[in-house]
């Protein structure tokens, strides 16, 4: 019997197999140049050692940050644009990165930071959670009533931000708070990714109980309502899920752009548009997007190191404007 | 008492009251077209039916039971509603669409069987749509769409079928066909309700009437004593005749002199 199936099963075996790969890249490849023999080698000999320091203390905290990050705003994009049933949503629509990003910066504005390694992590899942409460405060009533309070919020975050640049103490502090923003995911330690996985593996737990609600959205609210979806509890699902797990992302690793965006889009010609099938191909093929791109920043020769956000908002427009001409053509 | 039972609905939005009192009783076995003029209250009282709108006042009694008190996938099981002009929001195949119909019949993270996609199957030759399975829902015609979306409702089996304005939008032959389906599952033992505008497929298939004005029931009972010219120009305010009976019913209607 043929089914519709797609090529859900195919495509989540060649992420399977690819993510593994990148992982790997990603520990040889660095500001210090190891040959993979060396690296293998220092994990066998007496510890510390050099090898192990960089593989232990930057390498693959740095992957695994890009993984977690990456996953969570895929995951994050597919089931918001299931629940928003737009193909424009992003993760950041609800407010939460503003809130996230708001919260860091105000551990950077007033010097929290440099006192207490762990402020600009817990200063951010305050800010996400904050904002997306506020979110949900305003706009728990109706879809439409949810995307508007989540650009009020969004705007009420870039206006603090605003203010914070404005009053900066220093030309320094300021500096400090705009790159912060492009978004990273070097130097960040096992203590603040320990910190965030707690939030980001509950924002995940969610979202993992969304996806029938989301597959019966497809015939629009009424009708999944009478199919038993209770969309007030789905509504609140996703928000949390997202506030979560896109938030203590943002906190940790800045506002990063158009992985949540893309990667739904990206997998959707090869699993199909059901959003329940979309979920964790966009969320393997998110880790892998932003894992590769946190390589390419690291082989590229530039004199600054060139910032995660940055970068994928370089690759993303395009690639974006190449989406929209051709979604028609793509879509099945 | 099998079947629905609303008593004395009213429903109010913004200080307006939509639904006035309106109290009928329908069993399995009925194909009740529901009458009136636009903006009578006709999809508020069908949404209420359904259990999607809460009624200020009175219940709506399902086997007896409140409908508030019975469990969400409990009535998604036995009830199907579809609304008006219902649409796909994703280009997903035609069967897919349909076994979304199931998902109320489905434990939670458990994926469709074999049994369950024979049932999607049969939905869909029910429909006439069977050549259609694989194609995108959004490439449909308006008649396949609707057609889509009654195999959608009646692939898991219900009782009841609640539907609004189901010939919306459909050209002569498919609204004939769309109205024979749904005497069809009344005469093989559920309870249909619909909004219909069209008055002469109404007297040819539904068994029962209901006519609305301004939110209040001015006439109930079966279409042969209910569909008659002064009820139909209490509703609508236009003079009509009846011509033949049964099949053969024709409603001629023209404007108050």
């Amino acid at each position: 019997m043929v089914r519709t199936r797609g090529y859900t099963y195919q495509t989540l075996c060649v992420l399977l197999l690819l993510l593994p790969a990148a992982f790997a890249l990603s520990l040889a490849i660095g500001r210090v140049a190891l040959p993979f023999s060396e690296l293998l080698h220092g994990l066998a000999a007496p510890k510390p050692n050099l090898a192990w320091l960089i593989l232990a203390e930057l390498r693959i905290p740095r992957t695994v940050l890009a993984l977690v990050v990456g996953a969570t705003l895929g995951l994050g994009g597919a089931a918001l644009q299931g629940l928003l049933r737009n193909p424009l949503a992003e993760p950041g629509l609800l407010g939460v990165s503003g809130g996230a990003a708001l919260g860091a910066v105000i551990a950077i504005y007033f010097g929290l930071a440099t006192a207490f390694v762990l402020a600009i992590p817990l200063l951010g899942i305050a800010g996400a959670l904050a904002a997306g409460a506020l979110t949900f405060l305003f706009g728990r009533s109706g879809t439409l009533t949810l995307i508007l309070a989540g650009a009020a919020v969004s705007g009420l975050a870039g206006a603090g931000l605003s203010l914070a640049l404005n009053f900066a103490p220093s030309p320094y502090a300021a500096y400090e708070i705009t790159t912060w923003l492009l978004g990273s995911v070097a130097e960040r330690d096992w203590a603040q990714i320990a910190l965030c996985m707690p939030f980001i593996l509950a924002g995940w737990l969610c979202l993992a109980f969304t996806p029938r609600g989301l597959d019966l959205l497809t015939l629009g609210e009424a009708q999944a309502e009478s199919l038993g979806v209770n969309l007030s509890l789905l509504r609140a699902q996703v928000l949390a899920g997202v506030a979560l797990s896109v938030g203590a992302a943002t906190a940790m690793a800045g506002a990063i752009g158009f992985v949540g965006l893309v990667a739904p889009h990206l997998v959707r010609p090869f699993v199909g548009h059901q959003p329940s099938r979309i979920l964790l191909p966009s969320a393997l093929f998110g880790a892998l997007l932003l894992l590769v791109t946190d390589i390419a920043i690291r082989v590229l020769p530039t004199s600054n190191e060139l910032k995660l956000g940055v970068l994928t908002s370089l690759i993303g427009t395009p690639f974006f404007f190449w989406l929209v001409l051709h979604l028609r053509r793509l879509s099945p | 008492m099998s079947g629905l039972q609303a008593k004395r609905l009213v429903f109010r939005v913004a200080g307006r009251t939509l639904v006035e009192r309106v109290g009928f009783v329908c069993e399995r076995g009925q194909f009740v077209a529901l009458l009136g003029a636009n903006g009578a209250g006709k999809s508020t009282l069908i949404r209420m039916l359904a259990g999607l709108a809460r009624p200020a006042e009175g219940q709506v009694l399902l086997d007896g039971r409140p409908l508030q008190a019975i469990d969400r996938r409990e009535l998604a099981r036995r009830r199907a509603y579809i609304p008006q002009n219902a649409r796909v929001e994703w280009p997903i195949a035609v069967e897919r669409l349909v076994a979304l119909g199931l998902m109320p019949h489905l434990p939670v993270f458990h994926d469709l069987n074999a049994a369950m996609w024979r049932k999607v199957e049969a939905a869909l030759a029910q429909c006439d749509l069977a050549h259609k399975r694989g194609q995108p829902a959004d490439t449909l015609s308006g008649g396949e769409l609707a057609r889509a979306m009654l195999a959608r409702a009646l692939v898991g089996d219900p009782d009841i079928l609640i539907a609004d304005e189901p010939l919306a939008g459909l050209d002569p032959r498919h609204a004939i066909e769309g109205m024979a389906r749904l005497a069809a599952l009344a005469h093989a033992g559920r309870l249909v309700v619909a909004s219909v505008h069209d008055l002469t497929l109404a007297a040819r298939y539904a068994t029962h009437v209901a006519i609305l004005r301004e939110g209040r029931l001015t006439a109930f009972g079966p279409t042969a004593e209910t569909l008659t010219p002064a009820n139909i120009r209490m509703a609508f305010d236009v003079r009509a005749s009846i011509h033949g009976t049964g099949a053969d019913a024709c409603v001629d209607f023209r404007a108050l002199a």
